[in-house]
């Protein structure tokens, strides 16, 4: 069972890998999209390679789901999340800081979910 | 100028790898132009010509369902050039393919010498996907006449 900084420290890599950051960029708190600049062409290349480094399966969606509260999925008003769609949003993406994103839920800071954090969390259930 | 950047496939291997040739020739003009007096095959067709032989490996393992879209190329390393007169092999493995798309690894060489290697990764689009619209043609891998390539060599040898 590799600790929570073996497995940042082999996260960190992959994003180097498959971003071309630093590995001084790659902190917990950073953003994928906002700090590391990652474009959804990215998250495939990513998946690749955390199922490579770590030797598991990630069935599509589960990392990264898609069509996370887009306009017509009924969980959006005035620009913000619905407590309907945090609560979707739990059940979806539950290894990201949702408690975090529901103080000031902005549909505009839904990419904020992102963050090398959350991919290290995801790991490690799927560790365990 | 047709969109071919591999002359033939010499070994085919379903859903694990692909052998594919390009003969560089002085009659391609660009050639006459990169560079004048200098004539030397562009990394950016190399690439392209990587991507023909990984698409079609990864397409084919799905049986060509799937629209497959040259998305990222994450690493490429330029080690020699090739010229005129110059047989590239390019040899590709698969390294992932799922429903979203692939990723393949592919090496460049002429005789014994290593011209360039790549990871290539691939996405999936569906014909009624909204974004497929929104794309380039150029980045298809393979549209209609690229499968061609898949038939060279079939007259046979002409002996």
């Amino acid at each position: 069972m590799a600790s929570a900084d073996e497995i940042l420290v082999k996260v960190q890599e992959t994003l180097v890998d498959a971003l071309g950051v630093d590995d001084d960029e790659v902190t917990p708190t950073a953003t994928l999209i906002g700090d590391l600049g990652a474009e959804s062409i990215d998250f495939l290349d990513i998946v690749f390679r955390l199922e490579k480094n770590f030797d598991i399966k990630i069935p599509r969606g589960e990392l990264f789901p898609e069509n996370l509260a887009t306009a017509d999925s009924g969980f959006v008003a005035d620009g913000k999340v619905t407590e309907e769609g945090i609560a979707q949003l739990r059940t979806k993406i539950p290894h990201a800081d949702i408690d975090a994103f529901a103080a000031n839920p902005l549909v505009s800071k839904l990419s904020d979910l992102f963050t090398v954090d959350m991919i290290c969390r995801f790991v490690a259930t799927r560790l365990k | 100028m047709r969109w071919y950047w591999i002359d033939r496939f010499i070994e085919f291997e379903s859903g694990k790898r692909a052998k594919s040739v390009k003969n560089v020739s002085l009659a391609e003009e660009h050639l006459h132009d990169h560079f004048p007096g200098f004539p030397v095959m562009p990394g950016s067709l190399m690439i392209e010509g990587m991507a023909q032989t990984g698409g079609i490996l990864l397409g084919e393992h799905y049986k060509f369902e799937y629209n497959v879209i040259l998305a990222k190329v994450p690493k490429v390393t330029f080690h020699s050039w090739a010229c005129p007169g110059d047989q590239l092999i390019y040899a590709a493995e698969l390294q992932d393919a799922r429903e979203e798309g692939g990723s393949v690894t592919v090496t460049a060489t002429v005789g014994e010498r290593l011209v360039a290697e790549a990871e290539i990764v691939f996405v999936h689009l569906n014909s009624d996907d909204p974004q497929l619209s929104r794309i380039d043609q150029k980045n298809f891998v393979f549209r209609t006449n690229l499968l061609d390539i898949l038939t060279v060599g079939q007259a046979g040898v002409g002996g």
